[in-house]
C-alpha cells in the first residue's frame, strides 16, 4: 500500500470532510448532468419558427429497433477489427524488423534506420494515410493499414530496443561466451526477453492502432466511424445526428475497454515468469499503479527510456 | 528564382506559400492553446488521483480511462457537429478544435505527472512524513519539486504526439497545415509528393525540435539524480 505514505489512515475528522467533499462532488456532478439532459432535452426552435423535438425525445431514438441499423454498424464494426488485427500483425513485423536493424552493429545500417525512424515517428500518421492513398494509389483499406503498421512498427521498434537496453549486460555475454553469434544471441537470448518485458507496452500501443483506424473516417475507408457517421447520417437526416454519435461511441468505448482488460489480464499472466525486473520498484510509487505497472514492471517509455505509459 | 525550384513540383509549394504559412501559424496555435489547456486540466486530474478523497480518485480515473479509450477523430466530430447542435458557438471551428484537443490530450497528460510522481523514490515520502509533514506539505514542498523535473521528458512526448494529432482537426474545418498540404496536393495532381514531402517536413521540425528538448532535460534530470 504505497499510496497511503503520503498521508494518514483518515480519522473520525478526515473521514467526515471527505465524505462532505464527496456529497458535494457527486451534487455538482449530478447538476451538470442534469444540465446536459436539459439542454438536450429542450425542444429547438428553428428560425422560421419550426419546432424539432429534442434530443432525448423518443421519436429520436427509434431507430435503434431497425436492424439494418445494427447490421451496418456491424458490418463498420467488423471493418475496423479488419484493418486493426492485420495493421497490428505486420507493425509486430515491422518492429522486430526496425528493432533489429537499429541495434545492428554496422553503422552503415544503424544511422539510416534511425533517420528513418525519427522520419516516421515524427510526422502525423493521417499525413502518412494521405500520402501512401494519393502517391501509391493502393485504396483507402490499404492506405489505412500500411501507414498505420508503419508508423505503430516504429514505435513498437522503439520500444523493443528499450527493452534489449534494459537487459542486463550479463544476458548478451554469457551467450557469446557459449559460442553463440551475435546474431543468435540477439535472436535466441536477448529478443525473447526484451519482447516479454515490453509485451505491456506493445499490446498497448495496438490498443491505440485500434482506435486510430478511425482516421479512416478522413481517408474514405468505411469503418465503423465512417458507416456509423456519415453513411448512415446521410441515411437517417441529421435529426438522428447525436443518436449515431452515441451508438458509435459506446461501441468504441466497449470494444476498446474490453481490449484494455484482456490486455491486463495477458499481462498479468505473462508478468510473473522469468522476466529480468527493471528497476525493481515493485507496484508502482507514490501515485499508485498505473495500466502497465500492474505486473510489477516499470513503465519504460518506448522512445525516452524514462518511466512513462504510451503516448496518445 | 528561387533556388529551391530545381526541386521537381516545389513550385507548387511557393505559390501557395501564404496558405502553407498560414497552415503552420495555426498548427502551432491549436499546439500551444491545447497544449496549456491540456496542462492545467491534466494536473488537476493527477492530483486528484494521489488525493486522500475517494471520490475525487473514482472521478479522475473515470475521466482517465473513458477519454482515453475514444478515438480522436470522435471527440473532434463531437465537438465540430454535436457541440454547435446543443448551442455551443463560437463561429469558428477553431475554437471547437481546441477544446477537443485539450480535453483528448488532458488525461495522457495526467498520466504522464502521475508516472513522474511514481518516479519519486517512497522513501522521499516517509522521511516526509515522518518529520511531521502534511499530505499538502508533503506534496508541494518535497514531492513535487522532484517530480517535476522528471515529468519533462514524459510531458513533451505528450507534446509531441499531440502535435500530430493536431493534423487530425484539419479534417474538421481548421485551415491548418494538414488541411493546407490536403488542398494544394488535390490542387496540383503533379507536385503531390513534394507538397506531403513538405507537409512532413514542416511537422518535423515541430517534433525532432521538441524530442531534442526532451533529450537534453533528461540527460540534465539523470546527470542530478
Amino acid at each position: 500500500m504505497s499510496t497511503t505514505v503520503l498521508y494518514d489512515a483518515p480519522g473520525p475528522v478526515a473521514r467526515r470532510r471527505s465524505r462532505i467533499v464527496s456529497v458535494v462532488g457527486v451534487v455538482l456532478v449530478l447538476a451538470l448532468v442534469g444540465y446536459v439532459l436539459y439542454l438536450l432535452g429542450r425542444p429547438r426552435v428553428s428560425a422560421n419558427g419550426a419546432v424539432t423535438p429534442g434530443v432525448l425525445d423518443p421519436s429520436r431514438w427509434d431507430i435503434l429497433q431497425d436492424l439494418a441499423l445494427w447490421r451496418a454498424i456491424g458490418r463498420g464494426w467488423l471493418n475496423t477489427l479488419r484493418a486493426a488485427a492485420l495493421a497490428s500483425v505486420l507493425a509486430v513485423v515491422v518492429g522486430v524488423l526496425f528493432s533489429f536493424l537499429r541495434t545492428a552493429r554496422s553503422r552503415w545500417v544503424r544511422v539510416p534506420t534511425t533517420v528513418v525512424l525519427e522520419f516516421f515517428r515524427g510526422m502525423p500518421v493521417l499525413l502518412m494515410m494521405l500520402f501512401i492513398l494519393l502517391v501509391f494509389s493502393t485504396g483507402a483499406f490499404w492506405a489505412v493499414v500500411i501507414a498505420l503498421s508503419i508508423y505503430n512498427g516504429a514505435l513498437i521498434g522503439e520500444a523493443l530496443r528499450a527493452g534489449i537496453a534494459s537487459l542486463p549486460k550479463g544476458q548478451r555475454e554469457a551467450g557469446l561466451a557459449l559460442g553463440l553469434t551475435p546474431t543468435s544471441t540477439r535472436f535466441l537470448i536477448e529478443f525473447p526477453q526484451a519482447f516479454r518485458q515490453m509485451l505491456p507496452i506493445i499490446l498497448a500501443q495496438l490498443v491505440v492502432l485500434l482506435k486510430d483506424t478511425s482516421l479512416g473516417y478522413i481517408v474514405g475507408y468505411v469503418e465503423l466511424t465512417r458507416q456509423g457517421l456519415t453513411y448512415l447520417g446521410t441515411y437517417y437526416g441529421s435529426r438522428y445526428t447525436f443518436t449515431l454519435f452515441a451508438v458509435v461511441l459506446v461501441v468504441y468505448l466497449v470494444t476498446n475497454l474490453l481490449l484494455s482488460w484482456v490486455v491486463r489480464i495477458v499481462d498479468r499472466r505473462t508478468g510473473r515468469r522469468g522476466v529480468v525486473r527493471g528497476r525493481g520498484r515493485g507496484t508502482g510509487g507514490l501515485g499508485g499503479p498505473g495500466l502497465l505497472a500492474r505486473a510489477g514492471r516499470p513503465e519504460v517509455d518506448a522512445a525516452t527510456g524514462a518511466a512513462q505509459p504510451t503516448a496518445p | 528564382m528561387n533556388p529551391l525550384d530545381v526541386i521537381p513540383g516545389f513550385d507548387a509549394v511557393t505559390d501557395n506559400w501564404p496558405r502553407f504559412w498560414a497552415g503552420f501559424v495555426t498548427t502551432l496555435q491549436l499546439l500551444v492553446l491545447s497544449g496549456l489547456g491540456a496542462l492545467v486540466i491534466g494536473t488537476v486530474v493527477a492530483a486528484m488521483r494521489i488525493s486522500p478523497v475517494a471520490s475525487l480518485r473514482a472521478a479522475a480515473t473515470a475521466w482517465t480511462e473513458g477519454i482515453r479509450n475514444v478515438p480522436l477523430t470522435l471527440v473532434l466530430f463531437f465537438c465540430a457537429f454535436v457541440l454547435p447542435y446543443l448551442g455551443v458557438d463560437f463561429g469558428s471551428y477553431f475554437p471547437l478544435a481546441i477544446i477537443a484537443l485539450t480535453v483528448y490530450t488532458s488525461p495522457f497528460v495526467a498520466e504522464a505527472i502521475r508516472s513522474g510522481v511514481n518516479g519519486v523514490p517512497v522513501g522521499q515520502a516517509e522521511a516526509a512524513r515522518s518529520i511531521g509533514l502534511g499530505f499538502g506539505q508533503t506534496l508541494t514542498l518535497v514531492v513535487m519539486p522532484q517530480a517535476l523535473r522528471m515529468v519533462v521528458p514524459p510531458l513533451i512526448n505528450v507534446f509531441i504526439a499531440l502535435t500530430k494529432n493536431t493534423s487530425v482537426a484539419g479534417a474538421f474545418f481548421v485551415a491548418e497545415m494538414f488541411a493546407a498540404g490536403r488542398f494544394i496536393a488535390n490542387d496540383r495532381g503533379d507536385a503531390v509528393v513534394t507538397v506531403l514531402l513538405s507537409v512532413a517536413f514542416f511537422y518535423l521540425v515541430i517534433t525532432v525540435t521538441l524530442g531534442r528538448v526532451a533529450a537534453v532535460v533528461e540527460q540534465k534530470v539523470a546527470a542530478l539524480r
